[in-house]
């Protein structure tokens, strides 16, 4: 019984950080109807940016703040430079921009950082959370670090006119530019919120995975599969659906399937998805008159 | 009379496809101008020229003395042009309220939208009552309200209105058609009325213009318009 409630808090700490990932490809879905392929590695190249700065002698919170708006920025620069142009042509091309920068983002990092796997700082102690042998601080620390930028972003698009603006150009972009919203700047600042988004996950990730550019491989894949549970127009639905592959995840590999076979375990759920509710649980079905 | 909108040899195009031939348009301040035309004879085009949305131009457009073309929609809208949409161009998925709070985008300051907000459901109760529910489940009586109340958010000096009457009951067009005139006073703003149903339209307008194939063919007050012959056999059914 512990053995499975320690797996299970587990599954719950992993999938927070599912849960970010689905969030931040969630965002840009919504905005552009693309799924962001490269977010992956965007994330992981983050990480390594606050390694870097880590290296540099920054405490760990200053090289975590700095890491966040560097990844803003350098996500918002993707969407002007890259993914702007791209705007009306086939999805096939999108995707293999996608692809492209995936590769790009890959390769860079490995060229600038090498290939050796490295040890990434936890900001939270390293000993059992209260002496409790479920869970370690860390995990506890990044669950809390999840749900912090979740409440932070839903407050955003909730509260703030910004926010607003934002969900009414993902909307309908041409009726938002009639009352005055710039679409553009809009697209550019969802990019730029989940590359801040990404970049957090991959530092709460990298104490657990160790950091090299294959970091967030599997990383992705999981957010996909939470992503599309909570249906993939819904930010509660991927924020949910992340969390539940965790679970899943840790359960199913320790019980079912061996730790070996743990990441098909998010393909089988991506396809039973896609094949049995394609929506997702909290996503939408459009439906279109004829 | 100031002049709000001068519109001087106009041309508007989908890709390759011209639809207006060069028209000229005046509104002075305060005026309710009615645009009538057939189907395809270009309204809908021209009011999307006004705010340089989907379209490409050529020609002049000048607000209250200062050119438009060539500026970007937000930057129009911003510069006092709301813009009621053909379809309405709701955002179904957010509030009512959401949906007006939107239209203060385009003013300067928000210093005094929450107020406007409050004149705007006076206009229209109905939208007070509905202010969360989501903008999809409106009636379309409802959402044409709620098009109007966001555009005059954002404090427009120039209100396009695009066929305010399409797809709605007789009465509720005549509610509509009444609260338009009261605005025009009240909010003192100027408006341009593309509308299919002339005799509507006449009634409301101060003067009209009629567009056929992408040109003014004729252009006055609206009660000589309204006596025209060729208007009154082709627009009014008499």
């Amino acid at each position: 019984m512990n053995a499975f409630l320690h797996q299970l808090l587990a599954g719950l700490a992993s999938g927070g950080i599912y849960a970010s990932v689905a969030l931040a490809l969630v965002m840009i879905y919504q905005a552009t109807h693309h799924i962001n392929f490269a977010q992956g590695e965007m994330a992981m190249f983050s990480t390594f940016i606050a390694w870097m700065l880590i290296q540099a002698g920054l405490p760990y919170w200053l090289a975590f703040i700095a890491t966040v708006v560097l990844s803003f920025v350098l996500a918002a620069v993707v969407e002007f430079t890259v993914i702007r142009p791209m705007h009306d042509k086939p999805a096939l091309s999108v995707v293999v921009v996608f692809i492209g920068l995936l590769v790009i983002f890959h390769s860079l990092a490995g060229w600038l950082f090498g290939y050796t796997i490295k040890q990434f700082p936890s900001p939270f102690p390293s000993d059992a959370w209260y002496g409790s042998a479920m869970m370690s601080a860390h995990e506890v620390g990044a669950i809390v670090v999840t749900l912090v930028v979740v409440v932070a972003l839903f407050s955003f698009f909730r509260f703030t006119p910004l926010g607003l603006a934002m969900r009414a150009a993902a909307q309908n972009a041409a009726s938002s530019r009639l009352v005055g919203i710039n679409v553009g700047r809009m697209l550019m600042l969802g990019w730029g919120l989940a590359g801040a988004i990404g970049a957090v996950a991959g530092m709460m990730v990298a104490p657990v995975v160790f950091l090299d550019p294959h970091m967030m491989t599997g990383v992705l894949l999981y957010a996909f599969a939470g992503a599309l549970i909570g249906g993939i127009d819904s930010p509660i639905g991927a924020v949910l659906g992340g969390f539940l592959v965790g679970v899943l995840e840790n359960l199913i590999g320790t019980y079912v399937v061996g730790t070996e076979l743990k990441l098909s375990v998010a393909l089988v759920l991506i396809v039973g998805v896609l094949i049995v509710r394609p929506a997702g649980l909290l996503g939408r079905t459009v439906v279109t008159r004829v | 009379m100031s002049s709000i909108l001068e519109v001087r040899g106009l041309r508007a195009a989908y890709g390759a496809t011209r639809v207006l031939q060069g028209i000229d348009l005046d509104i002075a301040d305060g005026e309710i101008v009615a645009l009538l035309g057939a189907n395809g004879a270009g309204k809908t085009t021209t009011l999307r020229a006004l705010c340089q949305a989907m379209v490409s131009t050529e020609g002049s457009i000048t607000l209250v003395g200062q050119r438009i073309d060539g500026r970007s929609t937000e930057q129009i809208a911003k510069l006092g042009v709301g813009h009621v949409p053909d379809g309405r161009g709701t955002f179904l998925g957010l509030t009512a309220e959401e949906n007006l709070r939107l239209g203060a985008y385009a003013r300067p300051s928000r210093a005094g939208a929450e107020a406007d907000m409050e004149r705007i459901y006076g206009y229209f109760p109905r939208l007070k009552e509905r202010r969360a529910q989501q903008a999809g489940t409106l009636s379309g009586g409802e959402q044409q309200m709620l098009a109007i109340g966001r555009a005059l958010m954002g404090k427009p000096k120039l209100l396009l209105l695009d066929e305010p009457s399409f797809g709605l009951a007789p009465l509720i067009v005549k509610d509509i058609f009444a609260i338009m005139r009261r605005i025009n006073q009240e909010e003192r703003v100027s408006i341009l009325l593309v509308e299919q149903n002339a005799k509507l339209a006449l009634d409301l307008a101060d003067r009209a213009y009629l567009l056929e194939t992408g040109r003014i063919v004729l252009s006055g007050p609206s009660n000589d318009i309204r006596r025209d012959d060729a208007v009154r056999r082709a627009y009014l059914g008499e």
